[in-house]
Order: C-alpha cells, then structure tokens, then sequence
C-alpha cells in the first residue's frame, strides 16, 4: 500500500496523468462538439486510429512532422465526412455507422499498415517522426508544479489550449449558437433558416479534426509507433468523459483527468505485485464507475426538478 | 411475399454487390495478380470440402453473436457487449471442461448452460445501470467488454495456465466435455446443431410469445408500447439478458467445438461481426443463418486469398464496413422505391379511371 502512495505522490506520476490524458482529452472535446450538435459521434475511436497511421506513415514518407500531423487532420476529415455522409444524406443511423467506421479503421489500419510497412502489427519498420516535446520557460523553474507541467508534448499543451478553443467556439462565436441551436431543436433552427445538415456536418469535421490531433498523439508522442488497434477504448472512454463532464468542455477537461489518473495509475502499478490484468481494467471499470456515479446524480436532479415543480 | 420485403432484399443486395466491386477494384490496384487473387477469394471456399466445412465452422459463432445482437436491437437496446459475453461464457466453458469430470454429453450441456448464465449476468449489468440510473448502454457495455475480457485472461492465466505449454493457454479439457465432430475429416461438430435450435428458439420467442412481442413493440416505438401497458423496464433488461444468454452459450459452443484448450490472447471479436450479421439480416433470427454463413464465406475467401497473393485478408473490413451503412441507409435507394411505388399508383387510378369510364358508356 506504502508503495502505491509513493507512486501517486511523486513529480512523475503527475507528469504521467497528464500524457495518459492527451489523447483522451482531444477525443473528449471532440465528443463535446458533436453531442451539443445533437449526433453522437462513436467513430472517434476509429478516426483516432485512421489518423494515428496516417501520421505515421506520411511522416515517414515525407520525413516531416508537420506534414505528418497534417495528413493526420486530413484523414480524420475524410473519416468525418464518410460519417456525415452515411448519417445525414443517406439517413444511417449515427450509431451503426459509427460502428461501421470503427470496424472498417480496425481492419483498413492493418490493411494499409501490411501493404506499406509489410507488418500487420507494428510500424517500427517505418522511420517515422515524432512531434517534440517543449520545455516551457520560467514554468520548469517551479518547484512541483514545474516538473508535472512542463516538458510535456506541443499536442500536450495544445490539447489545453483546445478547451479554451471549444469553449468560445460553442458559448461565444455564432457558428456555436447554431450548433448548440441545431442539437437543442433541430426543427426550431430550421425554421429560423439554419441549415441543420450544414451545421452538423461543420460540427462532426471539427469533432474529428480534435480527435485526429488524439491520434496524431498516440503514434507520433505518446510512442513513436503505429500498432495495431493502439487506441484500444480510448475513443470510447471520450464518450463517457464527455457524458460525465455534462457535455461542457471544462467539465470534460476535469472528467478526461480522472480516466488520465485511472490510466496512468494502471500503467504504474504493473511494477507492483498485483495481477497485471486488474490493474488493465481499471481505467475501464473507472469509466464504468464514473459513467454511472454520472447517472445517479442525474436522475436525482431530475426528481428534484420535478418535486419542485410539483410544489 | 409483399413489395417491401422485395425492395429490402433487391437493397440489401445492391449493397451487397456495391461493396464487392469496391473490394474488387481496391484488389486490382494492389495486386500483382489480380486474377488469381479475385478467383480465390469468390470461389476458393467451394474448391475443396475442407474449406466449405471451414466456412460453415465459422458460421457457428457468427449465428450466436447475430442472434444475441438480433434480440437487442429489436428492443432498440445498443448493448454491444455480446463480444465479452461470448469470451466470458468461453472461459466458462473452460473452467467447467477441466475442473469438472462428468460423463459424456452431460459435461458439454453443463459447459454450455453455465456459459449461457454467465454471459446472461455480465449483460445484465449494463441493462440494469440503465434502468435503474438511466446509464447509456451503449458506453457501458463498451467498456465492460473491456472489463470481461481483462478478467476472463486473468482466471485463465492465474488459475487454469498450462505451465507446461510454452505459449498462455489453459490446461487440455477433458475429452469427455467436447463437442464430436460431425463430419469426418473436417472440424464441423455438433455445434452448428445447437445454433439451429437457437434461431428456432429465438425465432419462435420473439413472433410467438408474449415477451418477444414487447420486445418488438419497445422497439417499434417504446412510448406507444408504455401507453399500452408494456412494463417498458423489464423488456429492457430481459432483453439484454438474453443477449447475454446466447452469446455466452455461443462463446462455449465454439469453444468445446473448435478447441482442444482456451488460447485467445485477445477478444475474438465475433460480437462486432454480430452486429454486421443482425443488421445483414434486418434482426430477422430466421435471416440470421444466411447473413452469417455469408460473413464467414467472405473471411474465408479473404483468408484463401492472402495466403496465395499478396492480397492482406483485411481487405473484407472494407466490404463490411459499406454493407453495413448501405444496408441500414434509409434514403439508400428510397427515390427508386419511391417512382415504383408513385408508378404504380399512378397506373391504378389510370386503371380505375378506364373502369369509371366503362361504367358510364
């Protein structure tokens, strides 16, 4: 037990939440864009994946990083597009073509992977490029603070500087009221002339625009690798932050940092002596956890809401 | 048969058709031999009695994973978990396959009960925290697959490890808890009887009984099926359960079946592929057998091909992934069913108009 507290309150574990929370994060505030526009958008684990290849694969062919990341945004657009297509022009159901992408990033990421790296697992054959890590001055002279806070990944702090993106996006930009507008009550905005389709296409190619920075993450940062189905729950565990951080985007940054601490507290426990296989579970059973404390005091809510009305 | 039954098999196999020649196309681009490769992957499967049977072997899991995903979504229940339920009722199967010494056939039916019990209790969960809180299934039942599959490895590892084997598998079962094989020579075995008892089972339980017609009635549209008395939170969570209940039955079946020992170092991923079958099937259990032997013909042909060409078997996620949106796209076609359907109304009233005119000379 001593050991597992020296663990949680050292410098480095803290440094560890907040690389565990990247990529988690980026999805999350992907979620956030897309459920305020009234569609669920369970293809972020796969647009992940698509943009965590891209990455790798263009990075190494171009020998840039820049150009890495960008092939990686252009993917998850692609991979937006697919979705918005499925789901608005040809009437889909969200969720089953959510399913359909994911299905179709778990196999077509092993598919390219074999045909450009001559591996159907891992992309170490590939000498591709990582984004650096910075450290930040005047910051890493703090004492505590510094060492957690600095010297992480650019997308690292780029995914901080996106809460504040979403957040004046969706609450202070009139391209937020319509999308808020379009998933409170898509008929109201149609009525006052808001193309509910248009919007909702902009906000899905943003949702996986944030999590391709996510996936960009996971090979290019977080590893220096591609490997096969390397986001393994990430995309899904955005969701549940998202639906726990009540669809705003601090309160997602808060709820990202829980499965962070969750994921990194079972990537530093596999030194100690508990199953291996426990302490992989708990980020998931986190999430579990997490999603229903969620609900509980959502349901609550409402009945207090409603005891109210009926007093 | 009527006309909307008609439209959705000539859609289903638009689908189905559009798909493949973008699979095809993608195999011209990459192969260096096309031919061979586009050959093997069509007919491959009927060239020899070994494969065919390899096709229907795996058509097996498939049936039990549609049929779980079937009765779900009919009650609109996005419960994705029959992938964990089908490795926990797997697992199951092993525990009670070495632990157990019982005689024939009593062995195998016990493996596959308890197996269908666990995976009935492990989907109960994500049923329950939905109605109880109102937790989305969908997410829950996400990560729990997660959950099962970490926990599933790990009573394998710590307690049924063969030590002896090199690679993480368990102990042998006993023989006496396996599935015979029903053809010689191949490894088809008594299990694809079970599946056919199970669509039977299912088919009948959602068009013949009073739960499966809630099942459908929530389904079709759950406020109409609350005014009219159905107990909306019991048909969820009997739903999710017997979801539960078939893919882990599924999940010992294949196991007893195809394995001599539990080896899976990952999820197998079948509850996905359920998925592919339900919606292939339009979550009919009757269509379930065809729509999972077609699955299974298209990986087999995949895997022929890629050990042949220089054609990576992946190239069939691409197929399904379209099938998938194509099939359940509403507007996919809806113009053309439209014009049919405006056609011949309007050829109707043309007819009655010409009677009315008879009538009056």
């Amino acid at each position: 037990m001593n050991n597992i507290f020296k663990i949680i309150f050292s410098t480095s574990f803290g440094y560890a939440i907040l690389r565990v929370t990247t990529p988690i994060l980026f999805s999350g505030l992907g979620a956030v864009i897309s459920d305020k526009a009234g569609v669920i958008n369970i293809a972020l684990e796969g647009t992940m994946l698509t943009s965590a290849l891209t990455g790798v694969i263009v990075s190494a062919l171009t020998q840039s990083t820049f150009f890495g990341v960008i092939a990686a945004i252009l993917s998850g657009i692609f991979v937006s597009l697919l979705l918005s297509y499925f789901s608005l022009n040809l009437k889909t159901d969200i969720v089953l073509t959510g399913i359909a992408i994911n299905l179709l990033a778990s196999g077509g990421t092993i598919f390219i992977l074999y045909l450009v790296a001559h591996d159907k697992g891992i992309s170490t054959s590939l000498n591709s490029k990582v984004i650096p890590n910075v450290t930040i001055p005047l910051l890493n002279k703090i004492p505590i603070l510094g060492p957690i806070l600095s010297g992480h990944n650019i997308l690292t702090y780029l995914s901080w500087i996106s809460v504040a993106i979403v957040y004046i996006l969706l609450y202070k930009t009139p391209l937020g009221v319509r999308i808020r507008a379009v998933g409170e009550n898509p008929e109201a905005a149609e009525s006052v002339g808001i193309n509910v389709n248009k919007i909702r296409y902009i906000a899905l190619c943003i949702s996986c625009i944030l999590a391709s920075f996510g996936g960009a993450y996971m090979s290019m940062g977080y590893v220096s690798w591609f490997s096969t189905n390397m986001t393994s729950g990430r995309g899904f565990i955005a969701l549940a932050a998202e639906a726990m951080g009540k669809g705003n985007p601090v309160g997602t940054l808060l709820t990202s940092l829980l499965f962070g601490f969750a994921g990194a507290l079972s990537n530093n426990l596999q030194s100690l002596r508990i199953p291996s296989e426990f302490v992989q579970m708990i980020p998931y059973l986190a999430t579990i956890v997490g999603l229903v404390i969620y609900s509980i005091r959502k349901t609550n809510m409402l009945k207090y809401k409603k005891e109210v009305q009926n007093a | 048969m009527n006309k909307d039954n008609i439209f959705e098999i000539f859609r289903t196999l638009m689908a189905i058709v559009i798909s493949l020649i973008l699979a095809f196309i993608i195999i011209f681009f990459i192969s260096k031999q096309p031919y061979v490769a586009l050959s093997k992957f069509l007919l491959g499967p009927l060239s020899k009695t070994r494969y065919f049977s390899n096709v229907l072997e795996m058509a097996i899991p498939l049936t039990f994973t549609g049929l779980a995903i079937c009765i779900m979504f009919k009650a609109n229940q996005f419960n994705l978990g029959a992938e964990g339920a089908f490795f926990m009722g797997a697992v199951t199967a092993t525990i009670i396959g070495i632990k157990f010494s019982l005689p024939g056939l009593i062995h195998p039916i016990l493996a596959i009960v308890c197996g269908g019990i666990i995976g009935g209790i492990f989907l109960f969960i994500p049923a329950f925290l939905k109605v109880k809180w109102n937790a989305n299934e969908l997410v829950s039942s996400l990560m729990l697959n997660y959950v099962m599959f970490y926990l599933g490895i790990y009573i394998v590892n710590y307690y049924l490890r063969d030590s002896n084997a090199g690679a993480m598998v368990s102990y042998k079962l006993k023989t006496t808890a396996l599935l015979p094989n029903l053809i010689p020579k191949t490894r088809l075995h008594y299990g694809i009887l079970i599946a056919i008892l199970m669509i039977i089972i299912t088919y009948f339980f959602l068009f013949r009984t009073k739960w499966g017609y809630a099942i459908r009635m929530v389904g079709f549209n759950s406020k109409f099926a609350i005014y009219s008395g159905i107990n909306n939170k019991s048909v969820i969570l009997y739903s999710q359960i017997i979801g539960g209940i078939i893919a882990g039955i599924g999940g010992a079946t294949e196991l007893l079946g195809m394995y001599s020992r539990f080896q899976w170092q990952n999820l197998p991923g079948y509850g996905w592929d359920g998925v592919i079958v339900a919606i292939l099937s339009r979550n009919n259990p009757v269509l379930v057998p065809i729509a999972a032997f077609f699955l299974s013909y298209l990986r087999i042909g995949a895997d022929l091909m890629a050990r042949i060409t220089d054609v990576p078997s992946e190239v069939v996620s691409v197929i399904q992934a379209l099938v998938i949106m194509l099939v359940a796209a509403e507007s996919f076609l809806a113009k053309w069913k439209h014009r049919v359907i405006a056609k011949k109304a309007i050829e109707e009233i043309k007819a009655e108009e010409v009677n009315m005119n008879e009538q009056y000379i």
